[in-house]
């Protein structure tokens, strides 16, 4: 529970870890750039807008140094999680479905868009019944849009089984309703 | 006896029909979530952030805390059956739990974990009516200089002093503080950190932030472990009803860990972690039955922890509802919530928000007692959960999650933060990152700038006004010792060491 970020033995630089070093040093670099970048009034020279953004880039630009230094002695990863291999191609899935979603969401709509993630995510967590998927992904994502949206009030747009949806609703409504 | 009559009054809007409704949902939601690995109450409560727009304060709140004090409950399930800790403060309860459950006591270790959070849970809301408004008188005296102090000091805790490093734990909450930034500043209108993008002036939304580390990230890490090999669910036996000797050996323990877990979580520290832990060796050292400690486990290690737990995650709402300083990340969601509403936390929050902050603190005694009976004799049903198989619920997972970011604004934009932010998520997992520091740096870091500025221009930008005032110092210099006291101390240790014989890999 207390502060352990040294190892004893050098144990040769870690990769990973150094790139994780490098990037929150890249990740000061841009918030320093950011921070040039705030247009500051000269009538607020006290404490203007800046002067936070300077204080996270100097911590920023410490912690990276300390991880840099904590990587190059070693890195800090225990053993089980270095050895137990990245599944990259599990991985791969359930990104492509992400990027599908985002990708088609705009003109697929949500609940189709839904559907297409919850195959590839599904495909990517070794199920191998994607048609059983598909109409999982698509009671759930009906679901979530009428109960979970609906509830929250919040508008997330309509596709076309959205409006099949709605129409279908509507014309049994109608039924009852005349 | 002023509290006594406001608690009165607190149980006469907690027991209005709809806000039993409220607390029943949230309890039942809560311990599905609890239940349900990779889901946790920071997660949901952020995801039902929209439902503010829709509901009395009352309400949302009292759901909200339902589903923070059902998760507790819930995920103590998962711990014993499944030996998969959802959440950090129930690692120690797999420790005990699980080995027991594989002994064939899994029923004993789900009641004493129940009732013991029952226990605890109620002294711990206990301890919140009680303590809240000592410290409320506290906290009226505080100027500006205080308030930025305290942060700084509840920053070092929650991330350089739990969490098993400072290093990165301060990197964590630094990335929060740049996602916090992000927008216009608030006091001179100026865009900051937006790249140029003019959907990045609204700044990020905590349901974004949360969605992305919590959901995103931890989807791919879980895709990215497939290797890592699966966890088998101990079936359910023995007898739910606890024998006396049982009993007599829980009891004890319900109550030293309530008044471990109570004090740690009520401090600007928060994190159920430490208690957990300390109530752990506390119980190891004092039982009688040693031996059964990490070989067909001890009772008193799963009671302990677990009333530890959960009088924790009381102790956690007082800093919040009266200093309005979240010391985890669920709290800090929980504390956008009232902004959501406009509404400060602070001290004065207890006078004008009365029948808010009092109904909230009824409901909970409420929620103690739904969720005990939802646990013990509907165990079973959560039982089944604990099935619903792993492709299917994260892909689930996903799905909900788009509804939550994607309904904000129906922007893309939304998406890619959303997915950057669980890049970072998954790496932060692999690497051993804490991620609740980013999600309190997301959200106490502007509050913190806020009270910085105000201190200054008070004190007509005289830096010294944070070391003069004894209180802020006194605070500054406890935020300095938490931050290297460790490292000092671990320094004179290697000194004395040397003189001995170097120890190898025991430094």
């Amino acid at each position: 529970m207390s502060v352990h970020d040294e190892p004893a033995a050098p144990r040769g630089v870690a990769m990973p870890e150094l790139l994780i070093g490098l990037g929150m040093l890249a990740a000061a670099g841009a918030v320093l750039w950011q921070t040039l970048a705030i247009p500051v009034s000269p009538l607020y020279s006290k404490v203007g807008p800046t002067v936070f953004p300077y204080i996270t880039t100097g911590g920023m630009l410490v912690l990276a140094l300390l991880l840099i230094k904590a990587a190059v002695q070693g890195g800090w990863q225990p053993d089980d999680e270095k050895e137990t291999p990245t599944d990259w191609k599990s991985m791969g899935f359930v990104a492509a479905g992400l990027v599908a979603n985002m990708l088609l969401i705009g003109s697929l709509g949500f609940t189709a868009a839904s559907v297409i993630m919850f195959v590839l995510v599904c495909y990517g967590f070794g199920s191998r019944h994607p048609l059983r998927d598909l109409g999982m992904g698509l009671v759930l994502s009906l679901a979530a849009y009428f109960g979970f949206a609906k509830a929250l009030g919040v508008n997330i747009g309509a596709g076309f089984f959205e409006d099949f949806a709605n129409g279908a609703i509507a014309t049994v409504a109608s039924w009852f309703g005349a | 006896m002023d509290t006594l009559a406001q608690l009165a009054h607190g149980f006469s809007v907690a027991f209005s029909p709809v806000n039993l409704l409220w607390c029943l949902l949230g309890t039942t939601l809560g311990t599905a979530i609890g239940v349900l690995p990779g889901l946790g109450p920071a997660l949901t409560i952020a995801l039902l952030l929209p439902i503010t727009y829709q509901v009395a304060p009352e309400a949302s709140f009292i759901l909200f805390a339902g589903i923070y004090y059902g998760a507790m409950y819930g995920g103590s399930t998962t711990s014993i059956l499944l030996n998969t800790p959802g959440e950090s403060a129930t690692i120690v309860t797999a420790l005990e739990g699980n080995k027991m459950a594989r002994s064939g006591r899994g029923g004993a270790a789900l009641a004493t974990s129940a009732i013991g959070s029952f226990v605890a849970g109620t002294i711990g809301t206990l301890g919140v009516a009680f303590l809240a408004p000592v410290v409320v008188k506290f906290a009226l005296s505080f100027g500006p200089a205080e308030y930025f102090s305290l942060m700084v000091l509840a920053f070092i805790t929650v991330s350089a002093v739990l969490g098993s490093s400072a290093v990165r734990g301060l990197s964590s909450l630094f990335v929060g503080f740049v996602i916090g930034m992000i927008g216009v500043d608030l006091q001179t209108g100026q865009p900051r950190f937006t790249f140029g993008l003019t959907e990045l002036l609204d700044g990020v939304d905590v349901i974004i932030a949360a969605v992305g580390l919590f959901a995103v990230g931890e989807t791919l890490y879980v895709a990215s472990r497939r290797y890592a090999g699966k966890d088998e669910i101990v079936p359910l036996k023995g007898s739910l009803y606890m024998t006396a000797q049982e009993w007599a050996r829980s009891w004890k323990a319900w109550i030293r860990g309530a008044f471990i877990g109570f004090p740690i979580g009520a401090m600007p520290a928060g994190g159920a972690e430490i208690p957990t832990f300390l109530s752990y060796a506390v119980e190891k050292k004092l039982s009688k039955h040693k031996e059964e400690f990490g070989t067909v486990g001890a009772i008193e290690g799963v009671a302990g922890p677990e009333a530890a737990n959960n009088a924790s995650a009381a102790g956690v709402l007082v800093p919040m509802l009266t200093l309005g300083l979240p010391t985890s990340a669920t709290a800090a969601i929980m504390l956008s919530a009232f902004q959501s509403y406009g509404i400060n936390p602070g001290p004065l929050l207890f006078t004008t928000q009365g029948n808010l902050v009092w109904g909230l603190i009824a409901s909970l005694f409420i929620a103690n007692v739904i969720l005990v009976i939802l646990n013990l004799p509907l165990i079973g049903l959560w039982v089944k959960l604990l099935k619903i198989p792993a492709p299917q619920l994260y892909a689930g997972i996903l799905v909900f999650s788009t509804v939550g970011t994607y309904g904000i604004s129906q922007s893309p934009i939304d998406l890619v933060v959303l997915y950057l932010l669980g890049a970072v998520g998954f790496l932060m997992r692999r690497f051993d990152f804490p991620t609740a520091p980013v999600i309190i740096g997301m959200i106490l870091g502007p509050l913190a700038e806020a009270q910085f500025r105000r201190a200054m221009t008070i004190s007509n930008g005289d830096w010294t006004v944070f070391f003069t005032h004894p209180l802020s110092l006194t605070l500054l210099i406890l935020a300095f010792l938490g931050l290297l006291g460790p490292h000092i101390w671990g320094y004179i240790e290697r000194r004395r060491l040397k003189g001995q014989e170097a120890v190898p890999g025991d430094a």
